[in-house]
Formats: structure tokens, sequence, C-alpha cells
């Protein structure tokens, strides 16, 4: 077992997992999204027990940090200008660009489909990683994908 | 079909911030630190002997290697293995290192202050380099010398490997040791760099 220095996953992939932070986790909870993930790998970088599927841990703690921080939102007030995020998408406002409403539209995915939807539509990652990603089989995984993009695409279009 | 939410999907991704701040390196380095979660920090130095890779970790300098091109990456990964794979680049926790290195090969300096790290040097190797590292500038000791101070006079070659593994090469002086009769030895950067260091010290003219 080796694992690579830190600050190898740090210089591959922190682009891509910034990225996911802000899809996911929406512009304004994306910075403390990134960072609480990359301290939380470090904490338990050492106790990991093989070196396979390192971007898939990442992404995995990344997923559930959103979670977290999405859960924590829920119980404290909201500033005024981040209503539109939490709202779906049917009722986000006209002012909106495009590309906005359709990361808003993402987050009104479960989380599971939200991950699979990125993972797979952006970063193209084998369905192999993304269930390592999900904890889930081959099969669970590519429903996630396919039921997520549905979705998707049913609100996009509408 | 769904391809064209995927295409949508791509190109809105490639339009987000791909960075948290242009500094989130070094902010991710100081917060790891002050949760005991940084193992190792390291940077690169500028040298006249060409750019050294120094790594410390909170108890001080561990190593410092003299890297040619892709050098770098072996040196880390063996620190990963060897010390914890918890290893930032972090450049501000290297300023005092860097600056005692830059008035090094200035002539401006003829000791280091630095707080060493001795985990990479163990049992005899330690030993030899501890004795070593009590050379002073400007002076030379032989290896059969060093052996002795290390408690095995008949060490000789050993010595002379302790002294090849050594993980912190210019500070931990290990380019004043000679041959018996005066002839240079080898040297874990190459003879080259031990002439270079000799005459920036003043030995060699």
């Amino acid at each position: 077992m080796k694992l690579p220095p830190f600050q190898v996953l740090l210089d591959e992939h922190s682009a891509d997992l910034y990225r996911f932070c802000v899809a996911t986790a929406g512009s304004g909870e994306a910075d403390d999204c990134f960072q609480e993930t990359w301290i939380a790998a470090l904490r338990a970088y050492p106790k990991l027990r093989h070196a396979d599927n390192l971007r898939a841990w990442l992404f995995r703690i990344a997923q559930n940090k959103a979670i977290d921080l999405h859960r924590s939102r829920g119980r404290r007030p909201v500033p005024v200008d981040a209503v539109p995020e939490q709202a779906g998408a049917a009722a986000v406002a006209p002012g909106l660009d495009g590309e906005s409403r359709l990361w808003v539209a993402v987050r009104t995915l479960p989380p599971k489909q939200r991950t699979a939807v990125f993972c797979r539509a952006v970063l193209g990652m084998p369905y192999e990683e993304l269930a390592a990603l999900l904890e889930s089989s081959e099969d669970a995984a590519r429903r996630n994908v396919f039921q997520g993009l549905k979705t998707l695409r049913e609100e996009w279009i509408a | 079909m769904t391809k064209d939410i995927e295409i949508a999907l791509r190109e809105a991704a490639a339009a987000l911030p791909a960075a948290a701040t242009l500094d989130f390196g070094s902010l991710l380095a100081e917060r790891a630190a002050a949760e005991g979660l940084l193992d190792v920090a390291y940077a690169t130095v500028d040298s006249p002997l060409g750019p050294l890779v120094v790594a410390a970790t909170p108890r001080g300098l561990v190593r410092l290697a003299y890297t040619e091109s892709g050098g770098e990456e072996e040196v880390l990964e063996d620190l990963a293995g060897k010390l914890s794979p918890r290893i930032l680049e972090d450049p501000e926790r290297l300023d005092e290192v860097r600056r005692e290195l830059d008035e090094y090969f200035d002539g401006r300096r003829d000791g280091f202050d630095l707080p060493i790290d001795w985990s990479l040097a163990r049992g005899f190797i330690g030993k030899v380099l501890r004795q070593t590292a009590d050379i002073p500038f400007g002076e030379t000791s032989t290896y059969a010398e060093v052996a002795r101070g290390a408690g095995s006079a008949r060490a000789v070659r050993a010595a002379g490997n302790a002294l090849g593994a050594n993980p912190i090469p210019v500070v931990v002086p290990c380019h004043r040791v000679l041959r018996t009769g005066g002839a240079l030895g080898g040297y874990t950067g190459g003879a080259e760099r031990k002439e270079f260091l000799l005459r920036l010290e003043g030995v060699l003219a």
C-alpha cells in the first residue's frame, strides 16, 4: 500500500472538486464545502488502506459535506440573497442566467443523483468508479445517472 | 435522448470557477498545521547547486534534496512512505530555511540555526551525522575520525555509507568529511557539488 503525497491529490483534483462544490452546494456554500472536504480528507488520509479510487473517495467526502452544509443552512437564518438558490427550479427568478438556473435544478435532485449527474456528465467518470463513490452497485449508479438526467431534462425543457 | 442536457451540463461546468481563492494551497496548509494535520511541509528553493527540495516536520528540517528534473516527485513519494503521506507544499513554513540557505550561498552565513528533525537518520547513520553536524564551517574531518566519534573506529566504510545517506546535505555538512590523506571522496550530490561547497567555505582554493 502506497499513498501518494497529499499535495498530488490537491494538484490533480482541486479544480474539478471546486466545480463540484459550486454545482452541488451552491456558490454561497462552495468555499466552505471545498475547504471542509480537504480538511476532512487530510484528517482521514493516513488511515486509508489502499490508494485505489482516491478521486471517488474525495468526491464522496465532498458530497457528504454538501449535504451537511445544506442541513445546517436549513437550521439557521438565511441571508436574503441566498433564497432563490434554496427554492425549486420553478421558483427561480427570471433574472438568473441559464447556467445558474441549471445548477439550481441540479440541486433539487436527491444527493446521489446530483453527484451521479455531475460526475458522469461533467467528468465522464466510469461507472465502476461512480459506484465506488456512491457505495452502490454499478447498476444503481447507472440508475442514478439516468433518473437525474431525466428529471433535469424535463425541468430544463419546461 | 438525454444528450442535450449532458452537453448543457458540460458547458455550464466549464464556465464554473475552478478555485476557491488564488492562494487556497497556503490557506489549507495553515489550517492543517493549526489542527495538527500537516505532517510534512515542503518547498523548492533555488540555489547555485540547482533547485533544492526542502521539507520540514513540526519538529524541524527533515530533508534537503538536490533535484534534477523530475526528482522532486521521487523525493516526496519517499517522504510519504517513510514519514507520512500528509504532505503539502507550503513555502511560507520554509521561509527561515530558505533565508538561511540564501545567506549561506551568498557567503554571509557560516552556520545554520535551524531545528533539525533526525527521523530519517536513525541508528548508526544518526550517530555519524550528528558527529558531522559539529564540524565547523571552513574545517574538515575524515571518514575515520567521524567513525571513531560515532563509537565504531573500525566502521570507516559504514561511516562513508551513512554520509552518503545524509537526508539533509549542506545543513548537515557531510561535504566537510574527506578521505584520510585529503582526497575528496564521494558525495551524495556528486563530486562537483562537494568541490563547490568546499570552495565556498575556503577549504579549496
